[in-house]
């Protein structure tokens, strides 16, 4: 089956998904702040509200861990709710439910209770000054607890696909999508069309080095891997898109191949995504590493507004480059500024 | 009468539990709900089978008021495969969909937010179907009991919140906890809900006020809380007295006048004096509830164990949906 393509945003193959799943099932409905301002959540839920109104995309108060005890009780009766948060920090709220209850409902009724077909999607900020409780990034807290999917699209097609598959699998599913994202276009296919939720994907394969990323730092680790080519380094860059479950096989797969390994994450480096790929390569027989592994993300402080400290607190992508041609060349000559796709947002938010 | 029977069939099978836990093959923390029988009998006795019923540790009366299966629950209490949560959830995680028991949580409010949940589900539906939250006094010390208080208001939700105000919280006393001239009805009242209070040991006080509730809710206009004071026989979890175990929070002569207020005692007194029922006819109906309940305990002795080749199974749902 031939499927027609389109580009759109990021912010647009989510919007589009939403209104497919809303279309095709009275059961789905929208719950959080702001969802039916004009803004729409960066223009995420504006054409949901336009088309099914406010009481389906509902604006609810401030109240982000009943809301999603509300979430559960309505999906054990049959609803398909979809919180949003327009920011990750603001679910820190929501964590005594998603941690106590949507990740282990299944597992300790043994399926008895029936599923908590539960999506949050939550958003990370970045730059801008948003500062230390607006730019924080909690896959690895998440994926931690046994029973919760945590995805990171990191394309405008798998921001759609991927939230079709989870608002019509049966799974509760966090679903972290980066701000600086949000305008960056991309091939999507048409039509109510899933991805799946539990394997990563090679976006650029390479010999030398495996550049394993979540989110808007896959799209940043192709930009790498394109500087990295003009000076004959060859950089495979795989993109990790589910947390939980974490692709092993694909991993392994690469890393075994290239033999070096640098992780590039969104959120700080300690206890992070890094380590969890750190220790699946330490515990595989057969990867001999050419080199250490890097692991790559903020800074290790919360994130500081004035913008010299917070340039300094995001990794430059210069720096990445330079890193990998120490793996590889044992040199460090490259000295072109490479520009992140992040200096474009205007704030402020 | 029949409520007396139910009552008196959830006091026997508590009782059974308390005698059978010291052996030691019931092993999970129990909250057992001796004592405060009236008011899960009373409240889900005024229920429509299509109302839902969401509740918290201390639940096994709210299962069994509401037709949860009490070999499922035995079995569940002895780790067994048959147990209404497949032996995984132990005493606090209870369900029994076939009877609209739709989950407990032994985290405080919880449940209140997923009545709140399943009543904002049945508003948007327009299914004349109410969602009915137990919990205890503490759970007003919770946020998340005030924001779901809040949305249901606000959406006029088809909810009622149960409170077995038994005044402890474990073993904190009620003045420790909250200031003296403050109400739970007040405080919800000011958050826009309609509330009661009664004796949640008189049975018909407790049927009485949830009937006036239900036809309210189903009225159309908003949330009840419907606060119900009674008195925990026992231990906070556990099956023992308090004062077997030298605790001093509550005083043994406390928990000895409440005993006398017990709400099956407060029923026979009527049955005898109001209805004539004689000695001999609670008798056969003391004799004819033991046996049942017996019956269930055997049921669920011969269940076996989940097989450890199964602990994997359940930690996502079977369907996935798959790559494009």
């Amino acid at each position: 089956m031939r499927l027609t393509l389109s580009e759109l945003t990021y912010a647009e193959a989510i919007s589009e998904a939403t209104c497919l799943l809303m279309e095709r099932d009275p059961n789905v409905v929208l719950l959080g702040i702001g969802l039916d301002y004009s803004s729409g959540v960066f223009g995420t839920t504006s054409k949901a509200h336009e088309l099914f109104g406010s009481y389906r995309v509902m604006d609810t108060p401030a109240m982000e861990n009943a809301l999603t005890g509300i979430a559960i009780g309505g999906a054990t009766v049959g609803l398909r709710p979809i919180l949003v948060h327009a920011r990750n920090d603001f679910m820190f709220l929501a964590l005594d439910q998603m941690l106590n209850v949507l990740s282990k409902w299944n597992y300790m009724f043994s399926g008895q209770a029936g599923n908590l077909p539960v999506v949050i999607r939550a958003i990370i900020g970045r730059g801008w000054g948003q500062g230390a409780t607006h730019s924080q990034s909690i896959q690895s807290l998440l994926a931690h607890f046994p029973g919760l999917r945590v995805v990171m699209p990191s394309t405008p097609a798998d921001a759609k696909g991927m939230l079709i598959a989870a608002a019509t699998g049966n799974d509760p599913v966090v679903i972290l999508e980066h701000r600086g994202l949000f305008s960056v276009k991309g091939e999507v296919p048409s039509g109510f069309t899933p991805s799946n939720l539990s394997s990563g994907k090679i976006m650029r394969e390479g010999s030398d080095v495996t550049v394993i990323a979540t989110s808007i730092c896959v799209q940043e680790s192709l930009i790498v891997a394109e500087e990295l080519q003009k000076l004959d380094i060859s950089a495979e860059v795989l993109d990790l898109r589910t947390i939980q479950p974490i692709d092993r096989k694909l991993i392994i797969k690469s890393v075994s191949k290239t033999q070096r390994a640098l992780v590039f994450d969104t959120s700080w480096t300690n206890f992070g995504v890094g380590a969890e790929v750190g220790a699946i390569i330490a515990e595989t027989k057969g990867i001999n590493l050419k080199s250490p592994l890097i692991r790559i993300g903020q800074s290790g402080v919360p994130a500081p507004v004035s913008k010299p400290l917070e340039d300094a607190h995001y990794p430059s992508l210069s720096n990445v480059v330079r890193m990998i041609q120490d793996m590889v060349n044992g040199t460090d000559s490259y000295s072109t500024e490479i520009r992140s796709i992040t200096e474009d947002f205007k704030g402020p938010y | 009468m029949h409520l007396y029977e139910r009552m008196l069939f959830i006091r026997t099978f508590e009782e059974l539990v308390a005698s059978e836990y010291p052996k030691g093959n019931m092993k999970t923390p129990t909250h057992l709900g001796i004592g405060q029988e009236a008011v899960a009998v009373g409240v889900l006795s005024e229920r429509s089978p299509n109302d839902v019923i969401f509740s918290h540790h201390r639940c096994h009366n709210h299962y069994l008021a509401a037709g949860g299966s009490p070999s499922a629950l035995f079995a569940e209490l002895l780790g067994r495969k048959d147990g209404c949560s497949g032996g995984r959830g132990g005493s606090v995680h209870l369900v029994d969909r076939k009877v609209n028991f739709l989950g407990t949580s032994p985290i405080l409010t919880q449940a209140v937010s997923f009545a709140t949940g399943a009543a904002f589900k049945f508003n948007m539906f327009n299914e004349k179907r109410v969602a009915i939250a137990f919990f205890g006094d503490a759970a007003f010390e919770e946020g998340t009991m005030w924001e779901s208080f809040n949305f249901a208001a606000l959406y006029k939700l088809p909810v009622l919140f149960v409170c077995e105000n038994n005044r402890y919280s474990t073993e904190s006393s009620l003045e420790k906890r909250m200031p003296k001239d403050v109400t739970f009805i007040e405080k919800a009242k000011s958050f826009g809900l309609s509330a009661n209070k009664v004796n949640g040991n008189d049975i018909m006080e407790v049927a009485k006020a949830a009937r006036i509730a239900f036809d309210d809710i189903l009225r159309g206009n908003g949330p009840h809380l419907l606060e119900c004071e009674t008195y925990r026989f026992r231990e906070h979890v556990g099956p023992a007295f308090d004062f077997e175990l030298n605790r001093t929070y509550r005083s043994e002569s406390e928990i000895r006048i409440s005993m006398t207020k017990c709400p099956l005692k407060i029923t026979e007194s009527i049955l005898t004096e109001v209805y004539n029922a004689s000695a001999e006819e609670l008798e056969s109906i003391l004799l004819q509830t033991k046996s049942v309940v017996s019956e269930s305990f055997s049921i669920a002795q011969k269940s076996d164990f989940p097989s450890k080749d199964d602990w994997f199974k359940h930690l996502y749902s079977e369907n996935e949906v798959n790559l494009v």
